[in-house]
């Protein structure tokens, strides 16, 4: 009965919170524009607006073009079913979990990037290409930053990766835990467009890398993108949390609280990271990804030495 | 150069009759305009003109060349009767004159032979029936941006057309490029959407409807066209303008590129996505434009500049109003540009990219801020001042590494040297009349104005004609000048680029297709 209620308040918690992040960051930059800005809740409006519009297809394309939203908000649902959130380990948990909760990722990019291919447009072709690209570096970091969970916890699954021994392992292997945050976080700004890799709210097609790819998207498929894009936000800020923040004190009452304040807060770092750093040229992205790497490699080093 | 080229001389802001310019013989006129630019003249305007009103035969065409020496602020026009529709081409001796024979061709279905990149410029029918530089059939209306654009071929080469329809509210132009993954080895510029025919509109003016036109042949520019404008009314009716009326058009000039180019600083900051000088610039454009307002009750200095003067005077209450809220706009702005200056992100993105060497930009002759972020000591205030600058004197702003910073830091120099300008105006401001009467103009005569307008050189040249009714009136942007500059600029850089150095550009689309 109690896991029953956990999984409910689990899959509440994680279809409803996450288009408040973008809200957050938004007020946060709107803060430092000097500026009131949108509405914390927004983004759910606008989710609502374009659930009632209709979509405009070309005839160009075909059922993949189709396929990429719809890919892009079931892996995000299903990779939030794997994260654990609160102190609960998520619905779903097995050994090996972490593999799925990766290439969940990976699957959802792989069918964006096609769907951006099969319009035949120079500027989605340039976007995916970019993307796919990005991803292969951001992924060794995320890797590597997993080995070093491994390696502390001696488990396989994110639930035990992610659990009470973090919370232990910090005032023994902090400086690797302090690296995978900080690796972790990179690999968020870059896994979801967000400065200084990529701008969210350019309208300049030349310089963009995610928000090119779905510029054919339109109505219910843009949104079904741009809830999937906030689910995917949510559970890297919820993995970050967990690591950043290890209160795990068995009591529901005050451990969900303290989880979602937590993953609020990595929106406001969010934020303000934005408003106070303008975009890398794309040539120095590779290199600030393997900074990530190497954070996260540095982790494992402190670790076995 | 020499001070004699064997044209006619003028200064800036004065008529001449048309029958005091030589007329030289088409090889003669060549050697000469070839010599003068390569010896350090500049091409302001090379133009044709259907030579009727001077002329017996009905059909014969002429060409006038406006050369600008700096160094002794003098203005060169020469001219030359066509006998065919065909002459040899300057531009392969002569770079400048590359987008002008281009546009004479177009105009007037004149050829110039062995010009390597002969295209249409803005995609109209000539004004000549019959004769067509590229012999299209008569009657057929050409269609804007279709053209043979120039191909990298090859495998792994992409090619990536953006616009005429932009994603932001810009005005449009058509650009190609060819790529090799991310880096651009071409990029080509095709305009003319915005053509509206305003330099036939003017023919037979000065009517009430001129100065409407002038101050809309660009928006963002209405003060630097207006004035422009005026002082070559002001030649050609030998009206003299107060002192008075002089600072005040100085200082509305100056305005225009404060608000100008506060918006640039903010709009390249937001293409670097740093959000904080953003949103304070567009902001504070904002209050720039309402300082024009104060002065005369348009935000874009609309009705502000008039032949013999200025439309409206600035009273002692208005005046002090004025400077506390320069005072105010120029301290925010100081603040927000500095947070661009000191941020190590955005210093990243603006160095080193899409670089034009000084040696490009002489050779395509490009003006404004775009040049003298090269090092090209390049101004018409210095070098050909007008009105109140023949006065009071604003230092040439220059930067060196002809970069996207550079060109930003050239804008954020002027911002300051601007607000000196002004408020060394107010504190010692003439009195007297804003107004003079402007009579009628002299027939048969040409008149030069160069004035400085935000971007750079606005060069106006207007030919009257038996009546004293304008027979020919020539605009040449800076843009025009300057787009060749933003193709340059983006070779070999990343395609991401291109945003970011259009902007550092920021050239204008209906200044170039008039």
């Amino acid at each position: 009965m109690e896991t029953f209620v956990l999984n409910t308040l689990h899959m509440v918690v994680a279809l409803t919170l996450p288009p408040l992040l973008l809200g957050v960051i938004g007020k946060t930059k709107a803060l430092f524009a000097g500026r009131v800005g949108p509405p914390l809740l927004q983004p759910y409006w606008d989710l609502i607006k374009l659930f009632q519009k209709g979509s405009v297809f070309s005839t160009t394309t075909t059922w993949v073009f189709k396929a990429g939203p719809v890919v892009a908000l079931v892996t995000g649902v299903l990779a939030l079913l794997l994260v654990p959130l609160g102190n609960a380990h998520g619905p779903v948990s097995f050994t090996g979990d972490l593999i799925l909760l990766a290439y969940l990722f990976g699957l959802s990019r792989f069918f964006t990037a096609s769907a951006a291919m099969d319009t035949g447009s120079p500027f989605e072709g340039m976007g995916a290409a970019r993307e796919v690209t990005y991803a292969c570096l951001a992924e060794p970091a995320f890797f590597l930053g997993l080995l070093v969970l491994a390696k502390l916890s001696g488990s396989l699954d994110l639930a035990g990766m992610l659990g009470s021994h973090v919370a232990d392992n910090w005032p023994k292997q902090g400086a690797s835990l302090a690296l995978v945050v900080l690796s972790w976080f990179i690999v968020l700004l870059v896994e979801n467009c967000r400065v200084p890799f990529d701008d969210p709210n350019t309208h300049l097609e030349l310089t963009m890398i995610h928000e090119v790819m779905v510029l054919d998207h339109s109505g219910p498929a843009f949104g079904m993108i741009l809830y999937g894009a906030a689910l995917k936000l949510f559970a890297f800020a919820a993995l970050i949390v967990h690591l950043a923040v290890p209160l795990a004190t068995g009591n529901p009452f005050l451990d969900w609280p303290v989880f979602i304040t937590g993953t609020l807060a990595v929106a406001v770092v969010i934020g303000v990271v934005e408003s106070t750093m303008a975009r890398l040229p794309l040539p120095y992205i590779p290199i600030l990804l393997a900074a990530a790497c190497l954070l996260s490699a540095f982790g494992i080093i402190l670790l076995v030495r | 150069m020499n001070a004699n080229i064997g044209f006619a001389c003028i200064r800036n802001g004065m008529a001449i009759p048309r029958r005091d310019i030589p007329e030289l013989p088409f090889a003669d006129f060549r050697a000469r305009v070839v010599e003068a630019v390569a010896s350090g003249g500049r091409l302001a305007c090379l133009f044709g003109d259907p030579a009727s009103t001077l002329s017996s035969g009905a059909d014969a065409m002429s060409l006038y060349a406006v050369i600008a020496d700096s160094v002794r602020a003098q203005i060169h026009v020469g001219t030359t009767r066509l006998t065919s529709d065909r002459f040899p081409s300057l531009t392969p001796d002569c770079h400048p004159a590359h987008l002008f024979e281009r546009e004479i061709a177009e105009q007037y279905g004149l050829r110039p032979e062995g010009h390597p990149w002969l295209k249409p410029v803005r995609f109209h029918a000539s004004y000549r029936p019959g004769h067509d530089a590229w012999d299209r059939p008569e009657g057929t209306t050409p269609i804007v941006g279709v053209m043979d654009y120039y191909r990298v071929e090859g495998e792994e080469i992409h090619e990536v057309a953006v616009g005429p329809i932009h994603a932001g509210v810009i005005e449009p132009g058509h650009f190609r490029f060819q790529c090799h993954g991310e880096q651009v080895f071409h990029l080509e510029i095709s305009l003319g959407y915005q053509h509206r025919g305003a330099e036939r509109t003017l023919v037979g003016g000065p009517n009430k409807r001129t100065l409407h036109t002038i101050e809309t042949v660009a928006g963002d520019t209405s003060i630097g066209n207006a004035t422009a404008y005026c002082l070559a009314v002001e030649a050609l009716t030998g009206a003299q303008v107060s002192a008075r009326a002089q600072a005040l058009c100085g200082i509305a000039l100056e305005l225009e590129r404060l608000a100008n180019h506060t918006g640039d600083l903010g709009a390249l900051a937001n293409d670097v996505a740093f959000l904080p000088t953003a949103s304070f610039c567009g902001r504070l454009r904002g209050d720039f434009l309402n300082l024009s307002a104060l002065l005369c009750g348009n935000r874009f200095g609309r009705g502000m500049i008039r032949p013999g003067g200025v439309g409206f005077d600035l009273d002692d209450a208005r005046k002090a109003q004025f400077l506390d809220k320069l005072a105010g706009a120029y301290r925010d702005v100081t603040v927000a540009v500095d947070l661009l200056w000191d941020s190590a992100s955005v210093q990243a993105r603006f160095e080193n990219t899409g670089a034009v060497s000084l040696d490009d930009c002489r050779a395509i002759g490009m003006v404004g801020p775009a040049a003298r972020a090269c090092g090209m000591e390049c101004d018409i205030r210095q070098d050909f001042p007008w009105g109140i600058f023949r006065f009071k004197q604003i230092p040439i702003s220059t930067s060196e590494s002809g970069d996207v910073f550079a060109r930003a830091f050239v804008r954020w120099l002027e911002i300051g040297r601007s607000v000196d300008f002004i408020r060394s105006l107010l504190s010692e401001f003439p009195d007297g009349p804003v107004r003079a009467e402007v009579g009628k103009l002299r027939p048969n005569h040409l008149a030069v104005a160069l004035v400085e307008g935000w971007r750079g050189e606005l060069c106006h040249v207007a030919l009257t004609d038996d009546q004293g009714r304008f027979a020919r009136y020539k605009m040449v942007d800076s843009s025009f000048h300057n787009w060749n500059g933003l193709m340059l600029a983006l070779r070999d850089q990343q395609i991401s680029d291109f945003p970011l150095c259009n902007k550092s550009f920021n050239l204008s689309y209906c200044g170039h297709d008039l």
